[in-house]
């Protein structure tokens, strides 16, 4: 077995760049998380609704996000919008194709933890004297949110884990930092185990502050 | 002088020969992925506290590391050790791992699903431990996994994508090079998408037709 000698100064002298390139990380999956639940909101609606073109619509996003690979819709935001002259940064082509997936994934969520609430508590609300805004406000919305807390949060973490593709289109987040640092200093497996441990503790984290919030809000009885 | 050529009828054999090895490292992945899911499904299920801590920890790191830097890492870990192996090789290994991963929870839901009163009816009727989960756990059990199963495995076919970093010749990169000879971005991209649309949709209305079937 050939030995192989750990040089891990070169990392720790880059570890700035590192840390900037997880901000990155989290930038983009939380802006992307954040644009793609106003998205998913707009197409549960658009699938629910009774417009059959809506609701069309809102299907082939929705099971264009589901069905095709992540990479590809990079790749598709990257290589094919640039086929029209529409030049996306990597950033942004990452960020697009995050975004039409988790409005996709979260549309399918969102719907599905609506749907479990049964009709007769609308109209137990209804009757109670409680106008529709109050039903949906005091009601509704409550416990649908607790139900779609949970898939929320790994959906989080999902975008946060493939926005690491951005390594394939030479985006500058974590992935792609320590590709291009590790390049240039040829210690590949230092570099790449820092960020695999960096990913975990970014993804430990973001759990751990998702569980804090769940506490407080549910008060102890999330189901 | 044109340097980009068009694609043509001679690069279909060249496209299927991606086709081909996305669906095989898929099911190698799947296969494996199941085996060993099963396996270790039924360890965190039947195991104590502490088999479950350290199942668990290892687990979480194969879930909580992005696919494409265990890809990386551990082709280069080989490498630097000596014994560097096929990207087909690697990519299997590490796909089937990412898989068992999701599916230990798979199967774990299931075991745990199987209720206590039946195996305890099962041993009073004179099987033994292995006799039960031979024939009333897995059976039992099982039957109630197949739409998430089906789910991890689509989840599988997609991201056998990311295994065309270090150098395995699946769809996706047999369509990143005809672009960068071609220049035809849209239409081969748009090929290569559907080709994953018509694998995973009809799977996934299956999947859901098996769960709808399930509840009612």
């Amino acid at each position: 077995m050939d030995s192989y000698n750990f040089h891990w100064n070169v990392v720790w002298d880059a570890f700035p760049q590192l840390l900037g390139g997880a901000f990155t990380t989290l930038h983009v999956s939380v802006l992307s998380m954040l644009v793609g639940i106003v998205a998913a909101v707009f197409l549960a609606l658009g699938k629910m609704s009774n417009s059959k073109i809506l609701s069309l619509l809102s299907s082939i996003w929705i099971e264009l996000s589901r069905n095709t690979p992540a990479l590809f819709l990079i790749y598709m935001a990257y290589f094919g919008l640039g086929a029209y002259g529409i030049h996306l940064s990597p950033y942004l082509s990452v960020f697009a194709a995050l975004v039409f997936v988790n409005g996709g994934y979260l549309a399918e969520t969102f719907r599905g933890g609506f749907q479990s609430i049964p009709p007769t508590q609308y109209n137990a609300a209804r009757s109670l004297g409680m106008n529709r805004v109050q039903a949906y406000r005091h009601i509704i919305l409550p416990q649908m949110f607790r139900r779609i807390y949970h898939p929320m949060t790994n959906q989080f973490i999902w975008s946060i884990l493939m926005s690491s593709l951005g390594i394939l289109v030479g985006m500058n987040d974590l992935s792609g930092e320590t590709q291009r640092l590790q390049s240039s200093s040829f210690r590949t497996l230092e570099f790449f185990i820092v960020a695999a441990a960096m990913y975990y503790v970014i993804a430990k984290l973001v759990l751990f502050a998702a569980h804090l919030v769940s506490k407080r809000v549910f008060k102890g009885e999330l189901s | 002088m044109n340097l980009f050529t068009p694609i043509s009828w001679n690069d279909a054999g060249f496209i299927l020969t991606g086709v081909l090895n996305t669906v095989y490292i898929s099911v190698i992945a799947i296969f494996f992925g199941t085996i060993l899911g099963l396996v270790l499904g039924f360890a965190r299920a039947e195991g104590n506290k502490i088999v479950n801590m350290c199942l668990g920890g290892v687990l979480d790191i194969l879930k909580s590391v992005p696919l494409i830097i265990q890809l990386i890492l551990f082709s280069t870990f080989i490498g630097a050790m000596g014994y560097p192996l096929e990207p087909f090789v690697a990519g299997s290994i590490i796909l089937s791992l990412y898989t068992m991963a999701f599916m230990v929870e798979v199967f774990r839901s299931g075991f745990d699903n199987v209720p206590a009163a039946t195996k305890k009816a099962a041993r009073s009727l004179g099987m033994s431990y292995w006799q039960t989960v031979r024939h009333i756990s897995i059976p039992i059990g099982m039957r109630s996994v197949l739409p998430s199963w089906i789910g991890v495995g689509l989840s599988v076919i997609k991201d056998s994508a990311l295994v065309s970093v270090i150098g395995y010749m699946e769809l996706l990169r047999t369509a990143e090079q005809l672009i960068s000879r071609s220049q035809q971005a849209v239409m081969i991209l748009v090929g290569v998408g559907l080709f994953y649309f018509l694998i995973s949709y009809p799977l996934s209305l299956y999947g859901k037709y098996i769960e709808r079937k399930m509840t009612r």
